[in-house]
Protein backbone atom coordinates (compact mmCIF):
# COMPACT_ATOMS: atom_id res chain seq x y z
CA UNK A 1 0.00 0.00 0.00
CA UNK A 2 2.43 2.64 -0.91
CA UNK A 3 0.22 4.88 -2.86
CA UNK A 4 0.12 9.04 -2.80
CA UNK A 5 -2.20 10.08 -0.04
CA UNK A 6 -3.44 12.14 -2.72
CA UNK A 7 -5.33 9.36 -4.30
CA UNK A 8 -7.51 6.42 -4.35
CA UNK A 9 -6.89 2.57 -4.19
CA UNK A 10 -6.23 0.63 -7.32
CA UNK A 11 -9.51 -0.71 -7.27
CA UNK A 12 -11.60 2.37 -6.35
CA UNK A 13 -9.67 4.17 -9.76
CA UNK A 14 -10.67 1.57 -11.92
CA UNK A 15 -14.43 0.78 -10.92
CA UNK A 16 -14.64 5.03 -11.45
CA UNK A 17 -13.09 4.69 -14.61
CA UNK A 18 -15.12 1.85 -15.25
CA UNK A 19 -18.50 3.98 -14.41
CA UNK A 20 -17.72 7.17 -16.33
CA UNK A 21 -16.76 5.30 -19.53
CA UNK A 22 -19.71 2.70 -19.54
CA UNK A 23 -21.67 5.78 -18.75
CA UNK A 24 -20.28 7.69 -21.65
CA UNK A 25 -20.55 4.57 -23.96
CA UNK A 26 -23.84 3.91 -23.37
CA UNK A 27 -25.49 7.53 -23.27
CA UNK A 28 -22.82 9.02 -25.82
CA UNK A 29 -21.17 6.06 -27.92
CA UNK A 30 -24.25 4.25 -28.82
CA UNK A 31 -26.38 6.77 -30.46
CA UNK A 32 -23.42 7.94 -32.50
CA UNK A 33 -22.28 4.12 -33.82
CA UNK A 34 -26.62 3.54 -34.19
CA UNK A 35 -26.67 5.98 -36.61
CA UNK A 36 -24.23 4.77 -39.01
CA UNK A 37 -25.62 1.14 -38.31
CA UNK A 38 -29.44 2.17 -38.98
CA UNK A 39 -27.90 4.21 -42.32
CA UNK A 40 -26.16 1.12 -43.47
CA UNK A 41 -28.33 -1.35 -42.54
CA UNK A 42 -29.38 -2.55 -45.90
CA UNK A 43 -26.10 -1.76 -47.45
CA UNK A 44 -24.48 1.05 -49.57
CA UNK A 45 -26.92 0.80 -52.07
CA UNK A 46 -30.41 1.94 -50.31
CA UNK A 47 -27.86 4.31 -48.49
CA UNK A 48 -27.03 6.10 -51.40
CA UNK A 49 -30.21 6.24 -52.75
CA UNK A 50 -30.88 8.21 -49.89
CA UNK A 51 -28.41 10.33 -49.74
CA UNK A 52 -28.67 11.35 -53.46
CA UNK A 53 -32.85 11.63 -54.15
CA UNK A 54 -33.09 15.18 -55.41
CA UNK A 55 -34.97 16.20 -52.17
CA UNK A 56 -31.59 15.30 -50.49
CA UNK A 57 -29.66 16.95 -52.37
CA UNK A 58 -31.98 20.24 -52.25
CA UNK A 59 -31.81 19.87 -47.98
CA UNK A 60 -28.00 19.75 -48.57
CA UNK A 61 -27.70 22.89 -50.51
CA UNK A 62 -30.35 24.95 -48.60
CA UNK A 63 -28.20 23.93 -45.24
CA UNK A 64 -24.99 24.95 -46.65
CA UNK A 65 -26.68 28.37 -48.12
CA UNK A 66 -28.43 28.86 -44.65
CA UNK A 67 -24.91 28.51 -42.63
CA UNK A 68 -22.91 30.21 -45.61
CA UNK A 69 -24.88 33.28 -44.73
CA UNK A 70 -25.56 33.23 -41.42
CA UNK A 71 -21.99 32.28 -39.85
CA UNK A 72 -20.14 35.12 -41.86
CA UNK A 73 -22.94 37.78 -40.20
CA UNK A 74 -22.05 36.31 -37.16
CA UNK A 75 -18.54 36.26 -37.00
CA UNK A 76 -18.48 40.54 -38.13
CA UNK A 77 -20.89 40.56 -35.28
CA UNK A 78 -18.81 38.51 -32.88
CA UNK A 79 -15.43 40.54 -33.85
CA UNK A 80 -17.18 43.92 -33.53
CA UNK A 81 -18.85 42.88 -29.85
CA UNK A 82 -15.58 41.78 -28.57
CA UNK A 83 -13.76 44.59 -30.39
CA UNK A 84 -15.80 47.05 -28.01
CA UNK A 85 -16.19 45.47 -25.19
CA UNK A 86 -12.56 44.58 -24.85
CA UNK A 87 -10.65 47.58 -25.94
CA UNK A 88 -13.00 49.99 -24.58
CA UNK A 89 -14.11 50.66 -21.26
CA UNK A 90 -18.33 51.80 -21.00
CA UNK A 91 -21.05 51.50 -18.88
CA UNK A 92 -23.78 48.27 -18.86
CA UNK A 93 -20.92 45.88 -20.25
CA UNK A 94 -21.96 43.15 -18.01
CA UNK A 95 -25.61 43.70 -19.40
CA UNK A 96 -24.42 43.96 -22.79
CA UNK A 97 -22.37 40.34 -21.79
CA UNK A 98 -25.59 39.41 -20.36
CA UNK A 99 -27.64 40.31 -23.31
CA UNK A 100 -25.77 38.33 -25.75
CA UNK A 101 -25.73 35.45 -24.14
CA UNK A 102 -29.68 35.63 -24.25
CA UNK A 103 -30.44 33.30 -27.09
CA UNK A 104 -28.52 30.14 -25.18
CA UNK A 105 -31.36 30.39 -22.94
CA UNK A 106 -34.47 31.07 -25.20
CA UNK A 107 -36.08 27.57 -26.50
CA UNK A 108 -35.33 27.01 -30.02
CA UNK A 109 -39.16 26.69 -30.76
CA UNK A 110 -39.20 30.50 -28.78
CA UNK A 111 -36.43 31.60 -31.32
CA UNK A 112 -38.74 30.70 -34.15
CA UNK A 113 -42.09 31.90 -32.98
CA UNK A 114 -40.94 35.00 -32.57
CA UNK A 115 -39.82 35.82 -35.94
CA UNK A 116 -43.58 33.90 -37.04
CA UNK A 117 -44.71 36.59 -34.52
CA UNK A 118 -42.60 39.66 -36.38
CA UNK A 119 -42.95 38.50 -40.26
CA UNK A 120 -46.17 35.83 -40.49
CA UNK A 121 -49.38 36.56 -42.45
CA UNK A 122 -50.92 37.60 -38.68
CA UNK A 123 -47.59 39.03 -37.55
CA UNK A 124 -47.01 43.39 -37.09
CA UNK A 125 -45.05 43.21 -40.81
CA UNK A 126 -47.10 40.78 -42.13
CA UNK A 127 -49.61 42.71 -44.00
CA UNK A 128 -46.68 44.97 -45.32
CA UNK A 129 -44.63 41.87 -46.92
CA UNK A 130 -47.93 40.78 -48.47
CA UNK A 131 -48.42 43.97 -50.19
CA UNK A 132 -45.32 44.13 -51.61
CA UNK A 133 -45.29 40.57 -52.32
CA UNK A 134 -42.48 39.85 -50.17
CA UNK A 135 -42.20 36.32 -47.90
CA UNK A 136 -40.03 35.88 -44.90
CA UNK A 137 -41.79 33.03 -43.11
CA UNK A 138 -42.27 29.90 -44.40
CA UNK A 139 -39.31 31.20 -47.05
CA UNK A 140 -35.55 30.90 -46.99
CA UNK A 141 -35.51 34.15 -45.21
CA UNK A 142 -37.62 33.60 -42.25
CA UNK A 143 -34.74 30.12 -41.98
CA UNK A 144 -31.62 32.06 -42.42
CA UNK A 145 -33.00 34.59 -39.27
CA UNK A 146 -33.74 31.83 -36.80
CA UNK A 147 -30.44 30.40 -37.54
CA UNK A 148 -28.89 33.84 -37.13
CA UNK A 149 -31.00 33.77 -33.99
CA UNK A 150 -30.00 30.74 -32.18
CA UNK A 151 -26.08 30.78 -33.46
CA UNK A 152 -26.21 34.69 -32.21
CA UNK A 153 -23.54 34.28 -29.33
CA UNK A 154 -20.90 31.44 -30.48
CA UNK A 155 -17.94 33.55 -32.39
CA UNK A 156 -18.75 36.69 -29.81
CA UNK A 157 -18.90 34.16 -26.17
CA UNK A 158 -15.37 32.85 -27.55
CA UNK A 159 -13.60 35.90 -28.71
CA UNK A 160 -14.90 38.41 -25.83
CA UNK A 161 -12.96 36.72 -22.94
CA UNK A 162 -10.10 35.98 -25.12
CA UNK A 163 -9.77 39.59 -26.34
CA UNK A 164 -10.24 40.94 -22.41
CA UNK A 165 -7.61 38.06 -21.74
CA UNK A 166 -4.89 39.95 -24.34
CA UNK A 167 -5.83 43.48 -23.62
CA UNK A 168 -4.77 46.83 -25.29
CA UNK A 169 -0.94 47.20 -25.24
CA UNK A 170 -0.14 45.32 -28.85
CA UNK A 171 -3.06 47.80 -30.44
CA UNK A 172 -2.04 50.46 -28.72
CA UNK A 173 1.88 50.09 -29.46
CA UNK A 174 1.11 49.33 -33.03
CA UNK A 175 -1.38 53.14 -33.05
CA UNK A 176 1.50 54.76 -31.61
CA UNK A 177 3.89 53.59 -34.51
CA UNK A 178 1.79 54.86 -36.40
CA UNK A 179 -0.49 51.80 -37.91
CA UNK A 180 -3.46 52.83 -38.90
CA UNK A 181 -6.85 51.41 -37.20
CA UNK A 182 -7.25 49.01 -39.55
CA UNK A 183 -3.77 47.61 -40.51
CA UNK A 184 -3.79 47.13 -36.69
CA UNK A 185 -6.74 45.01 -36.75
CA UNK A 186 -5.41 42.98 -39.39
CA UNK A 187 -1.59 42.32 -38.63
CA UNK A 188 -1.84 42.52 -34.79
CA UNK A 189 -5.20 41.60 -33.63
CA UNK A 190 -6.62 38.97 -36.44
CA UNK A 191 -3.41 36.73 -35.58
CA UNK A 192 -3.44 37.16 -31.94
CA UNK A 193 -7.24 35.77 -32.10
CA UNK A 194 -7.36 33.79 -35.24
CA UNK A 195 -7.60 30.25 -33.37
CA UNK A 196 -9.98 31.55 -31.03
CA UNK A 197 -12.00 32.67 -34.26
CA UNK A 198 -11.75 29.33 -36.01
CA UNK A 199 -12.90 27.74 -32.62
CA UNK A 200 -15.98 30.37 -32.26
CA UNK A 201 -16.84 29.54 -36.35
CA UNK A 202 -16.69 25.68 -36.22
CA UNK A 203 -19.20 25.26 -33.07
CA UNK A 204 -21.02 28.06 -34.96
CA UNK A 205 -21.29 26.09 -37.71
CA UNK A 206 -21.93 23.10 -36.00
CA UNK A 207 -25.63 24.63 -34.84
CA UNK A 208 -26.41 26.71 -37.83
CA UNK A 209 -26.01 23.12 -39.97
CA UNK A 210 -27.63 20.90 -37.25
CA UNK A 211 -30.51 23.17 -36.12
CA UNK A 212 -34.17 21.90 -35.67
CA UNK A 213 -36.33 23.25 -33.60
CA UNK A 214 -36.34 27.02 -34.70
CA UNK A 215 -36.12 26.07 -38.16
CA UNK A 216 -39.22 24.10 -37.71
CA UNK A 217 -40.88 26.36 -36.71
CA UNK A 218 -40.33 29.12 -40.30
CA UNK A 219 -39.49 26.36 -42.77
CA UNK A 220 -43.51 25.00 -43.50
CA UNK A 221 -41.81 21.86 -44.54
CA UNK A 222 -41.96 22.52 -48.65
CA UNK A 223 -39.74 19.73 -50.02
CA UNK A 224 -37.04 20.44 -51.95
CA UNK A 225 -38.11 24.12 -51.16
CA UNK A 226 -37.74 25.17 -47.86
CA UNK A 227 -36.21 21.69 -45.86
CA UNK A 228 -32.97 21.87 -44.40
CA UNK A 229 -31.05 18.56 -43.54
CA UNK A 230 -32.93 18.33 -40.38
CA UNK A 231 -36.06 18.25 -41.36
CA UNK A 232 -35.69 16.57 -44.22
CA UNK A 233 -35.00 13.67 -41.48
CA UNK A 234 -37.49 14.29 -39.94
CA UNK A 235 -40.10 13.92 -42.71
CA UNK A 236 -38.39 10.63 -43.88
CA UNK A 237 -38.41 9.20 -40.18
CA UNK A 238 -42.10 10.33 -39.94
CA UNK A 239 -42.35 8.30 -44.04
CA UNK A 240 -41.12 5.12 -42.00
CA UNK A 241 -37.96 6.03 -44.36
CA UNK A 242 -35.86 4.87 -41.98
CA UNK A 243 -32.39 3.99 -44.11
CA UNK A 244 -32.79 7.77 -45.75
CA UNK A 245 -33.55 9.20 -42.76
CA UNK A 246 -30.46 7.48 -41.36
CA UNK A 247 -29.02 8.21 -44.48
CA UNK A 248 -29.41 11.85 -44.59
CA UNK A 249 -28.45 11.50 -40.15
CA UNK A 250 -25.19 10.01 -41.20
CA UNK A 251 -23.85 12.91 -42.86
CA UNK A 252 -24.83 15.29 -40.43
CA UNK A 253 -23.04 12.83 -37.73
CA UNK A 254 -19.84 12.89 -40.11
CA UNK A 255 -20.06 16.91 -39.92
CA UNK A 256 -20.30 16.33 -36.06
CA UNK A 257 -17.31 13.95 -36.04
CA UNK A 258 -15.24 16.43 -37.43
CA UNK A 259 -16.55 19.57 -35.53
CA UNK A 260 -14.89 17.15 -32.71
CA UNK A 261 -11.50 16.16 -34.18
CA UNK A 262 -10.94 19.94 -35.49
CA UNK A 263 -11.97 21.10 -32.18
CA UNK A 264 -9.72 18.75 -29.90
CA UNK A 265 -6.65 19.61 -32.58
CA UNK A 266 -7.06 23.25 -31.68
CA UNK A 267 -7.42 22.32 -27.93
CA UNK A 268 -4.47 20.46 -27.72
CA UNK A 269 -2.78 22.67 -30.12
CA UNK A 270 -3.14 26.08 -29.61
CA UNK A 271 -4.84 25.60 -25.82
CA UNK A 272 -3.16 28.88 -24.91
CA UNK A 273 -4.17 31.11 -27.69
CA UNK A 274 -7.90 29.62 -27.13
CA UNK A 275 -10.12 31.52 -24.39
CA UNK A 276 -10.05 29.82 -21.19
CA UNK A 277 -14.12 29.94 -20.30
CA UNK A 278 -15.71 26.01 -21.05
CA UNK A 279 -18.54 25.87 -23.08
CA UNK B 1 6.48 41.64 -30.84
CA UNK B 2 7.69 41.77 -27.71
CA UNK B 3 9.82 44.89 -27.79
CA UNK B 4 6.78 46.73 -29.30
CA UNK B 5 4.63 45.68 -27.05
CA UNK B 6 7.24 47.05 -23.97
CA UNK B 7 7.81 50.38 -25.80
CA UNK B 8 4.18 50.86 -26.20
CA UNK B 9 2.33 53.00 -23.40
CA UNK B 10 0.49 51.97 -20.94
CA UNK B 11 -2.33 53.79 -21.01
CA UNK B 12 -4.65 51.78 -18.73
CA UNK B 13 -2.73 51.13 -15.95
CA UNK B 14 -4.82 53.83 -13.63
CA UNK B 15 -8.52 53.06 -14.16
CA UNK B 16 -10.56 55.97 -14.65
CA UNK B 17 -14.31 55.95 -13.90
CA UNK B 18 -15.86 55.58 -16.76
CA UNK B 19 -18.30 58.49 -18.03
CA UNK B 20 -21.97 58.21 -19.12
CA UNK B 21 -21.47 55.38 -21.32
CA UNK B 22 -18.62 56.98 -22.89
CA UNK B 23 -15.31 56.07 -23.56
CA UNK B 24 -12.44 56.72 -21.52
CA UNK B 25 -9.46 58.76 -23.95
CA UNK B 26 -8.25 56.32 -26.17
CA UNK B 27 -5.94 55.71 -28.96
CA UNK B 28 -7.87 52.99 -29.71
CA UNK B 29 -9.80 53.41 -33.20
CA UNK B 30 -13.52 51.89 -33.57
CA UNK B 31 -15.54 52.42 -30.56
CA UNK B 32 -18.50 54.12 -32.01
CA UNK B 33 -18.36 51.73 -34.98
CA UNK B 34 -18.15 48.53 -33.15
CA UNK B 35 -20.10 49.49 -30.48
CA UNK B 36 -23.42 50.88 -32.70
CA UNK B 37 -22.92 48.03 -34.89
CA UNK B 38 -23.22 45.42 -31.58
CA UNK B 39 -26.22 47.00 -30.54
CA UNK B 40 -27.86 47.73 -33.73
CA UNK B 41 -27.14 43.95 -34.43
CA UNK B 42 -28.38 43.27 -30.88
CA UNK B 43 -31.80 44.83 -31.16
CA UNK B 44 -32.61 43.58 -35.15
CA UNK B 45 -31.87 40.22 -33.89
CA UNK B 46 -32.50 39.19 -30.53
CA UNK B 47 -34.73 41.92 -28.70
CA UNK B 48 -36.75 43.55 -31.16
CA UNK B 49 -38.09 39.82 -31.81
CA UNK B 50 -38.23 39.14 -28.32
CA UNK B 51 -39.92 41.70 -27.17
CA UNK B 52 -43.14 40.70 -29.68
CA UNK B 53 -43.46 37.62 -27.38
CA UNK B 54 -44.32 39.94 -24.37
CA UNK B 55 -45.78 42.38 -26.17
CA UNK B 56 -48.12 40.13 -27.41
CA UNK B 57 -48.91 38.19 -24.28
CA UNK B 58 -49.44 41.75 -22.66
CA UNK B 59 -52.23 42.34 -25.61
CA UNK B 60 -54.07 39.00 -24.35
CA UNK B 61 -55.52 40.14 -20.87
CA UNK B 62 -55.08 38.62 -17.95
CA UNK B 63 -58.14 36.28 -18.18
CA UNK B 64 -57.21 34.62 -21.68
CA UNK B 65 -53.75 34.28 -20.62
CA UNK B 66 -54.79 32.04 -17.70
CA UNK B 67 -56.67 29.63 -19.88
CA UNK B 68 -54.31 29.25 -22.45
CA UNK B 69 -51.02 29.13 -20.23
CA UNK B 70 -52.23 27.70 -17.21
CA UNK B 71 -54.39 25.23 -19.19
CA UNK B 72 -54.70 21.66 -17.53
CA UNK B 73 -52.71 20.46 -21.06
CA UNK B 74 -50.16 23.04 -20.81
CA UNK B 75 -49.32 22.64 -16.76
CA UNK B 76 -49.34 18.67 -17.94
CA UNK B 77 -47.00 20.05 -20.40
CA UNK B 78 -44.11 22.08 -18.04
CA UNK B 79 -44.50 19.70 -15.06
CA UNK B 80 -43.11 16.87 -17.79
CA UNK B 81 -40.80 19.76 -19.48
CA UNK B 82 -39.45 20.98 -15.88
CA UNK B 83 -39.89 17.91 -13.95
CA UNK B 84 -37.46 15.64 -16.94
CA UNK B 85 -35.16 18.70 -16.98
CA UNK B 86 -34.81 18.53 -13.38
CA UNK B 87 -33.91 15.28 -13.10
CA UNK B 88 -31.72 15.09 -16.37
CA UNK B 89 -29.91 17.67 -15.08
CA UNK B 90 -29.51 15.75 -11.41
CA UNK B 91 -28.54 12.32 -13.11
CA UNK B 92 -25.92 14.69 -14.96
CA UNK B 93 -24.66 16.63 -11.99
CA UNK B 94 -23.84 12.95 -10.77
CA UNK B 95 -22.69 11.67 -13.78
CA UNK B 96 -20.91 14.86 -14.93
CA UNK B 97 -18.75 15.20 -12.11
CA UNK B 98 -17.78 11.85 -12.00
CA UNK B 99 -16.69 12.03 -15.68
CA UNK B 100 -14.84 15.26 -14.76
CA UNK B 101 -13.13 13.56 -11.82
CA UNK B 102 -11.97 10.62 -13.87
CA UNK B 103 -10.54 13.51 -16.91
CA UNK B 104 -8.87 15.54 -14.75
CA UNK B 105 -7.21 12.95 -12.04
CA UNK B 106 -6.69 9.74 -13.69
CA UNK B 107 -4.97 8.14 -16.86
CA UNK B 108 -6.63 5.38 -19.13
CA UNK B 109 -5.73 4.26 -23.08
CA UNK B 110 -7.92 6.75 -25.27
CA UNK B 111 -8.14 9.37 -23.15
CA UNK B 112 -8.52 11.92 -25.40
CA UNK B 113 -10.94 10.28 -27.82
CA UNK B 114 -13.17 10.20 -25.02
CA UNK B 115 -12.74 13.49 -24.06
CA UNK B 116 -13.48 14.73 -27.33
CA UNK B 117 -16.70 12.31 -27.33
CA UNK B 118 -18.02 14.27 -24.18
CA UNK B 119 -18.74 16.73 -26.45
CA UNK B 120 -20.95 15.20 -28.69
CA UNK B 121 -24.14 16.54 -27.90
CA UNK B 122 -22.78 20.03 -28.81
CA UNK B 123 -21.52 18.93 -31.90
CA UNK B 124 -24.60 16.42 -33.22
CA UNK B 125 -27.83 17.73 -34.26
CA UNK B 126 -30.82 17.43 -31.61
CA UNK B 127 -32.95 15.49 -34.55
CA UNK B 128 -30.05 13.04 -35.53
CA UNK B 129 -30.04 12.27 -31.58
CA UNK B 130 -32.96 12.20 -31.06
CA UNK B 131 -33.90 9.56 -34.28
CA UNK B 132 -30.71 7.24 -32.95
CA UNK B 133 -31.99 7.32 -28.88
CA UNK B 134 -35.59 6.22 -30.63
CA UNK B 135 -33.82 3.41 -32.30
CA UNK B 136 -31.84 1.98 -29.56
CA UNK B 137 -34.82 2.35 -27.09
CA UNK B 138 -37.27 1.43 -29.27
CA UNK B 139 -39.01 -2.35 -28.50
CA UNK B 140 -36.67 -3.87 -31.74
CA UNK B 141 -33.20 -1.63 -30.71
CA UNK B 142 -30.63 -2.71 -29.05
CA UNK B 143 -31.43 -1.66 -25.25
CA UNK B 144 -35.15 -1.42 -26.11
CA UNK B 145 -35.17 -5.54 -27.29
CA UNK B 146 -33.63 -5.98 -23.43
CA UNK B 147 -35.50 -3.25 -21.27
CA UNK B 148 -39.06 -3.74 -22.73
CA UNK B 149 -39.74 -7.51 -21.75
CA UNK B 150 -38.60 -6.39 -18.52
CA UNK B 151 -41.21 -3.84 -18.14
CA UNK B 152 -38.93 -0.78 -18.31
CA UNK B 153 -40.58 1.40 -21.40
CA UNK B 154 -38.53 4.14 -22.58
CA UNK B 155 -39.33 4.88 -26.43
CA UNK B 156 -42.52 6.76 -26.45
CA UNK B 157 -43.12 7.06 -22.49
CA UNK B 158 -42.05 10.27 -20.13
CA UNK B 159 -38.73 8.15 -19.36
CA UNK B 160 -37.52 8.77 -23.21
CA UNK B 161 -37.73 12.43 -22.28
CA UNK B 162 -35.59 12.00 -19.51
CA UNK B 163 -33.31 9.97 -21.89
CA UNK B 164 -33.05 12.32 -24.49
CA UNK B 165 -32.60 15.24 -21.93
CA UNK B 166 -29.65 13.28 -20.49
CA UNK B 167 -28.00 13.28 -23.42
CA UNK B 168 -28.23 16.70 -24.35
CA UNK B 169 -27.25 18.37 -21.05
CA UNK B 170 -24.11 15.89 -20.14
CA UNK B 171 -21.35 18.23 -21.62
CA UNK B 172 -22.62 21.22 -19.64
CA UNK B 173 -21.70 19.81 -16.14
CA UNK B 174 -18.31 18.08 -17.43
CA UNK B 175 -17.34 21.02 -19.33
CA UNK B 176 -18.16 23.85 -16.28
CA UNK B 177 -16.43 21.42 -13.53
CA UNK B 178 -13.01 20.03 -15.37
CA UNK B 179 -11.34 23.75 -15.31
CA UNK B 180 -12.41 24.20 -11.71
CA UNK B 181 -11.05 20.24 -10.63
CA UNK B 182 -8.32 20.96 -12.92
CA UNK B 183 -7.33 24.39 -10.49
CA UNK B 184 -7.21 23.02 -7.25
CA UNK B 185 -4.19 22.04 -5.92
CA UNK B 186 -3.18 19.07 -4.29
CA UNK B 187 -2.06 21.06 -1.02
CA UNK B 188 -5.76 21.09 0.76
CA UNK B 189 -6.11 17.15 0.10
CA UNK B 190 -2.38 16.59 1.30
CA UNK B 191 -3.35 18.68 4.56
CA UNK B 192 -6.43 16.84 5.43
CA UNK B 193 -4.62 13.29 4.45
CA UNK B 194 -1.91 14.74 7.11
CA UNK B 195 -4.96 15.30 9.61
CA UNK B 196 -5.88 11.78 9.23
CA UNK B 197 -8.41 12.15 6.76
CA UNK B 198 -9.34 9.44 4.13
CA UNK B 199 -10.34 9.99 0.55
CA UNK B 200 -14.14 9.94 1.43
CA UNK B 201 -14.15 12.28 3.66
CA UNK B 202 -11.73 14.50 1.77
CA UNK B 203 -13.68 14.51 -0.90
CA UNK B 204 -17.00 15.13 0.70
CA UNK B 205 -15.03 17.99 3.46
CA UNK B 206 -12.48 19.39 0.99
CA UNK B 207 -13.07 18.43 -2.67
CA UNK B 208 -16.30 19.08 -3.46
CA UNK B 209 -17.47 22.21 -1.03
CA UNK B 210 -14.43 23.51 -3.40
CA UNK B 211 -16.60 22.65 -6.46
CA UNK B 212 -19.83 22.96 -5.82
CA UNK B 213 -20.23 26.59 -7.11
CA UNK B 214 -19.19 25.15 -10.57
CA UNK B 215 -21.49 22.09 -10.51
CA UNK B 216 -24.32 23.59 -9.37
CA UNK B 217 -23.52 26.17 -12.18
CA UNK B 218 -23.06 23.27 -14.28
CA UNK B 219 -26.51 21.51 -13.50
CA UNK B 220 -28.53 24.68 -13.69
CA UNK B 221 -26.97 25.40 -17.29
CA UNK B 222 -28.04 21.42 -18.13
CA UNK B 223 -31.85 22.29 -16.45
CA UNK B 224 -31.68 25.52 -19.17
CA UNK B 225 -30.98 24.15 -22.16
CA UNK B 226 -33.00 20.73 -20.92
CA UNK B 227 -36.35 22.71 -20.53
CA UNK B 228 -36.36 24.39 -23.83
CA UNK B 229 -35.29 21.04 -26.35
CA UNK B 230 -36.88 19.71 -28.81
CA UNK B 231 -35.48 18.41 -31.43
CA UNK B 232 -34.09 15.02 -29.58
CA UNK B 233 -36.94 14.77 -27.66
CA UNK B 234 -40.23 14.87 -30.10
CA UNK B 235 -38.94 11.62 -31.73
CA UNK B 236 -38.68 9.55 -28.50
CA UNK B 237 -41.72 10.83 -26.87
CA UNK B 238 -44.59 9.82 -28.21
CA UNK B 239 -46.10 13.25 -28.08
CA UNK B 240 -49.30 11.59 -26.26
CA UNK B 241 -51.33 15.10 -24.47
CA UNK B 242 -51.37 14.65 -20.50
CA UNK B 243 -48.92 12.04 -20.48
CA UNK B 244 -45.96 12.55 -22.77
CA UNK B 245 -45.79 15.92 -24.44
CA UNK B 246 -43.70 18.56 -23.68
CA UNK B 247 -44.13 22.10 -23.71
CA UNK B 248 -42.21 23.06 -26.78
CA UNK B 249 -44.15 20.66 -28.32
CA UNK B 250 -46.97 22.17 -27.45
CA UNK B 251 -46.04 25.78 -28.58
CA UNK B 252 -45.57 24.14 -32.20
CA UNK B 253 -49.23 22.19 -32.15
CA UNK B 254 -51.17 25.73 -31.39
CA UNK B 255 -48.93 27.27 -34.46
CA UNK B 256 -50.50 24.53 -36.42
CA UNK B 257 -54.04 25.37 -35.52
CA UNK B 258 -52.90 29.25 -36.33
CA UNK B 259 -53.34 29.91 -32.19
CA UNK B 260 -50.74 32.51 -32.36
CA UNK B 261 -52.24 33.92 -29.19
CA UNK B 262 -51.75 30.59 -27.32
CA UNK B 263 -48.39 29.57 -28.73
CA UNK B 264 -47.28 33.21 -27.94
CA UNK B 265 -48.79 32.50 -24.00
CA UNK B 266 -46.92 29.25 -23.25
CA UNK B 267 -43.71 30.98 -24.98
CA UNK B 268 -43.81 33.96 -22.83
CA UNK B 269 -44.37 31.38 -19.78
CA UNK B 270 -41.12 29.24 -20.72
CA UNK B 271 -39.45 32.25 -21.30
CA UNK B 272 -39.91 33.44 -17.51
CA UNK B 273 -38.80 30.71 -16.34
CA UNK B 274 -35.75 30.45 -18.78
CA UNK B 275 -34.99 34.10 -17.55
CA UNK B 276 -35.03 33.28 -14.36
CA UNK B 277 -32.55 30.48 -14.45
CA UNK B 278 -30.21 32.54 -16.29
CA UNK B 279 -30.06 34.89 -13.38
CA UNK B 280 -29.99 32.21 -10.65
CA UNK B 281 -26.88 31.10 -13.22
CA UNK B 282 -25.00 34.36 -13.00
CA UNK B 283 -25.50 34.71 -9.28
CA UNK B 284 -23.67 30.84 -8.82
CA UNK B 285 -21.24 32.34 -11.40
CA UNK B 286 -20.61 35.24 -9.26
CA UNK B 287 -20.68 33.09 -5.76
CA UNK B 288 -18.04 30.55 -7.44
CA UNK B 289 -16.30 34.09 -8.47
CA UNK B 290 -16.00 35.20 -5.26
CA UNK B 291 -15.06 31.67 -4.14
CA UNK B 292 -12.07 31.53 -5.82
CA UNK B 293 -11.06 35.30 -4.92
CA UNK B 294 -10.91 34.82 -1.45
Amino acid sequence: MNRSPTTEARFVRYALIAVALGFLLLNLGLPLVAVFVEAFRKGIGPYLVGVREPDALAAVRLTLLVAGIAVPLNVVFGVAAAWAIAKFDFRFKSVLITLIDLPFSVSPVVSGLIYVLLFGLQGWAGPWLRAHDAQIIFAVPGIVLATIFVTFPFVARELIPLMQEQGRDEEEAALSLGASGWATFRRVTLPNIRWGLLYGVLLCNARAMGEFGAVSVVSGHIRGLTNTMPLHIEILYNEYNYVAAFAVASLLAGLALVTLVVKSLLEWRYRDQLAGAAH
Amino acid sequence: MTAIALSGPARHTGRMAPQLLARRASIIPGFGLSLGFTLFYLCVIVLVPLSAIFIKTAGLGWADYVRVALSERALAAYRLSFGAAALAALINGGFGLLVAWVLVRYDFPLKRVVNALVDLPFALPTAVAGIALTALYAPNGWLGSWLVPRGIEVAFHPLGVVVALTFVGLPFVVRTVEPVLADMGHDVEEAAATLGAGRLATFRRVVLPAILPALLTGIALAFARAVGEYGSVIFIAGNLPYKSEIAPLLIVQQLEQYNYAGATAIAATMLLVSFAALFAINLLQAWGRKRTAT
